[in-house]
């Protein structure tokens, strides 16, 4: 049950007035519904990662909203080559992003190099080179609607963190996801 | 000026090359000597090539083969203009005297090639970090965070 649905229960039940939660879940929630991203495209990636935050698939509604400046952002979204030169200037603007922060490496250039693993003396093996990436999308480039699914999985990752240093909390996820904590439910 | 004119005209100018010179074809190809090659591309300027397109150079081993892309909007002709360069000392006039846009184009061939421009404004790496070492787009090019692409693929 989300958590949504489990606010509007106890509102149901306690006549309106009290609300019950943990204060990990209400920052998990508020975190995870308004992942403002840091549009780092430095490739033809970019151009999907564009036409998600336009009308057609509208990003916006999942909270998920485009600011160029990294002092507002909570994700960096890395869409595209990132090349020897570009790597210290993305790894600057990473720090400039305030805790907590996350990073979604977008298609196979940010996840490996793609391409240009082989034979190139330019281009950096993946992003996860400088940066401690949490959500890997794979395609050349991705659909905007991998790009969902990847906001989608980075909320699931976002809420088995917890406010107390070095704590994992116990979640469900709906797919299997490694490092991520604790996997609960019947899988365990 | 007709292409016809320019082709005698051009034959005229560099006798031993006229054969080599094909624009009915399509584009021409002139291949100059190196020393020649501010005044070829002067004199085309002066024959109606008034854009200078593309600048790139080839590895051809011993030599840099320097290839410039020219086109002309009156006669609706283009004409690639090209001389060798050694490969031991790889200097060259810059054309940034007759055309400004060779400026950029030319920096990018130092930056890949190591071919210098003589009479070029600010001769240093464009793309590339100012410290790299060496010019990647040689064919003898090593670089230890290269991965070779393996047979198998």
């Amino acid at each position: 049950m989300a958590l949504v649905d489990k606010l509007g229960a106890a509102l149901d039940s306690s006549g309106g007035g009290i609300i019950l939660t943990t204060v990990d879940s209400l920052a998990d929630w508020a975190r995870g519904k308004s992942l403002w991203s840091m549009p780092m495209g430095t490739a033809c990636c970019a151009m999907e990662l564009i036409a998600g935050s336009f009308s057609k698939f509208d990003f916006d509604r999942h909270g998920t909203f485009p600011r160029p400046d990294p002092r507002h952002v909570d994700v960096m979204i890395v869409a595209g080559t990132i090349t020897r030169k570009m790597a210290p200037a993305v790894k600057r603007i990473y720090e400039q992003m305030a805790e907590p922060k996350w990073v979604i490496a977008m298609g196979n250039c940010a996840v490996s190099g793609g391409i240009f693993y082989y034979d190139s003396y330019s281009v950096i093996r993946g992003v996860d080179e400088i940066l401690p990436v949490d959500v890997y999308i794979a395609g050349c480039p991705p659909r905007p609607e991998s790009m969902q699914d990847a906001v989608f999985q980075l909320r699931e990752k976002i809420a088995t963190e917890s406010i107390a240093p070095g704590k994992k909390r116990e979640v469900e996820f709906s797919l299997p996801m490694p490092g991520a904590g604790v996997r609960g439910g019947d899988a365990e | 000026m007709k292409i016809n004119e320019l082709r005698e005209h051009l034959c005229a100018q560099y006798p031993d090359l006229c054969p080599l010179f094909s624009i009915e074809f399509g584009d021409g190809v002139l291949l100059v000597e190196c020393g020649q090659l501010l005044g070829a591309a002067s004199d085309l300027r002066d024959l109606g090539f008034d854009r200078l397109g593309m600048v790139t150079a080839v590895d051809r081993g011993e030599t840099f083969e320097m290839v410039y892309r020219l086109t002309s909007r009156s006669m609706s002709a283009g004409i690639f203009l090209k001389c060798e360069v050694p490969r031991d000392n790889p200097v060259i006039q810059s054309l940034t005297s007759l055309w400004p846009a060779a400026n950029w184009h030319e920096r990018e061939v130092y930056d890949m090639f190591g071919i210098e421009f003589e009479g070029h404004p600010d001769m240093r790496r464009i793309l590339l970090p100012p410290e790299w070492e060496g010019y990647p787009l040689r064919k003898d090019y090593e670089d230890e965070r290269i991965i070779h692409r393996p047979d198998y693929i």
